[in-house]
């Protein structure tokens, strides 16, 4: 009993730290899918006094993957019902055209001003309509948000780990009778600190497992399905590969980074 | 003969303001069987101590089997232990294994076979009379008992030098006949050299033996 509470007071607190970091990392690809979402639904508009080609405005930017002309039969129409084919041929060549641009990712605002200034460069581009401050603000939350969470999940990893050091701090005092005495037949450093080595290792993989097995059912669960769609993304909360073999990982060497530290600052009793 | 144990000049001390052996010429030969004497407090363990690395030389120089130990590194220092047994008053027993596990400490330290590890844990077993109670715990043996399988495990590597610190202090008249015949036997079978630190020299000893006694931090040798 006395063992397993031992086992668990690491384990909980590596499991703390999992869970933090896996919060972290959803929240990170909740924005993403939302920037993609975002990207998706975000163009600019620009007005050239000529009809340019694809090919000139994508060789201004990298960041523009689409571009749609806009039709000025519409603005045409509401003008003047009344007017002939000829002259609204005529309005047509003469009015200004107009161009809706996709853009690659949801821009920083640093790449919206930099991407204004260059599409003004060039010399039949009068006019660039960025949405800026729509767009800043929708940005602007989203960073707050991601920043919010990364000082929640900072702040837990060192709360964790600090208790993490301190439980193998108890270790060490537990185990420092037996290191003494296989020290004093000649024990190198690492067979003396072998167990503590297995035994913070054997609690990293416990960790990693729980954490497995919780992050599995809740990216299984309808009820958090549902609460992406609302907000129309698809996220994956946990890959069962890549997630877990990090979570294991991270487990893993903080548990033996702890551990030598533990090992390498024993004094031998005199 | 060959020189196990060489001291120059040798100061020990645990602060600086505090010297406990001081300025100690002494050797031990090869197969010697050695007791130091001195009154409570006057530096025999502290001897003990320095001759298995655990305190290091203020001053002088301290050779034990051929590696100097003022400045000894741990690598070199881990080397010798391995070649050492060592017998405290305290046992110094690991409680969470069991007394075979015990006895096989150096065996496996030293990288022994497994098969010749169990030998010789059996046959030691049998010398300490304990074979019936390879499985149980330290804590489960009477203070003798614990001491037999103390001297079983310092034994047990055949080390080339083997050091008591007061190995019969606690015991029964038994145990500590027990403990005087292995020391024996290992001094004269073996010819494994070994010292203890005692404030009885036993009477019936049956080996020639040399006698240091330690007054005001000096070594004086008396036999």
């Amino acid at each position: 009993m006395k063992s397993i509470k031992n086992h668990l007071s690491l384990v909980v607190a590596l499991l703390s730290i999992l869970f933090s970091m896996q919060i972290f990392i959803v929240v990170e690809r909740s924005i993403e899918a939302y920037k993609e979402n975002l990207a998706n639904n975000y163009s600019m508009v620009i007005v050239s006094q000529r009809k340019l080609s694809s090919t000139d405005i994508q060789e201004i930017s990298s960041l523009i993957s689409k571009i749609d002309e806009l039709s000025p039969d519409n603005v045409i129409t509401r003008l003047d019902n009344k007017m002939d084919a000829k002259n609204r041929e005529f309005l047509k060549l003469t009015l200004p055209k107009f161009y809706k641009l996709g853009l690659d990712h949801y821009p920083t605002p640093y790449e919206i001003t930099s991407l204004k200034k260059n599409l003004l460069k060039n010399k039949y581009i009068t006019k660039v309509e960025d949405f800026a401050h729509t767009h800043d603000t929708t940005y602007k939350l989203l960073l707050l948000f991601k920043g919010v969470v990364s000082v929640f999940a900072v702040s837990i990893f060192i709360v964790t780990t600090l208790l993490i050091f301190k439980e193998l701090r108890i270790w060490q005092f537990k185990h420092t009778e037996r290191m003494n005495i296989m020290g004093l037949f000649g024990a190198p450093l690492w067979l003396r600190s072998a167990v503590l080595f297995r035994l913070s290792m054997a609690d990293a993989v416990i960790a990693s497992a729980f954490s497995f097995v919780i992050f599995s059912y809740t990216a299984s669960n309808d009820w958090i399905q549902e609460q992406f769609d609302s907000i129309g993304i698809r996220v994956e909360i946990f890959n069962p590969v890549d997630d877990f073999i990090l979570h294991l990982g991270v487990a893993l060497t903080l548990s033996i980074l702890l551990a030598s530290f533990i090992v390498l600052g024993h004094k031998e009793e005199v | 003969m060959d020189k196990v144990i060489i001291a120059n000049n040798l100061s020990l001390s645990y602060s600086s303001n505090e010297t406990i052996i001081n300025q100690a010429d002494f050797s031990i030969n090869s197969g010697n069987f050695v007791f130091i004497t001195g009154a409570s407090g006057s530096g025999k363990s502290t001897l003990l101590k320095s001759i298995y690395g655990a305190l290091k030389p203020k001053q002088g120089s301290l050779i034990v089997g051929g590696v100097e130990l003022k400045g000894v590194s741990n690598s070199k220092l881990n080397f010798l232990r391995r070649h050492i047994g060592i017998v405290f008053q305290d046992y110094k027993l690991v409680k969470e294994w069991t007394i075979e596990k015990n006895i096989m400490l150096p065996l496996i330290i030293n990288g022994f076979d497994k098969g010749v590890t169990q030998i010789q844990v059996d046959t030691l077993l049998k010398h300490v009379r304990l074979k019936h109670q390879s499985g149980k715990f330290p804590l489960e043996l009477s203070g003798g008992e614990q001491q037999r399988v103390a001297m079983a495990r310092a034994l047990s590597h055949n080390p080339i030098l083997i050091l008591a610190d007061e190995p019969t202090g606690n015991l029964d008249d038994y145990s500590s006949q027990l403990i005087w015949n292995l020391l024996e036997g290992a001094n004269k079978q073996l010819k494994t050299t070994v010292i203890v630190v005692t404030h009885h020299i036993p009477e019936n000893l049956g080996v020639e033996y040399k006698h240091f006694h330690i007054e005001y931090g000096r070594i004086n040798e008396v036999h």
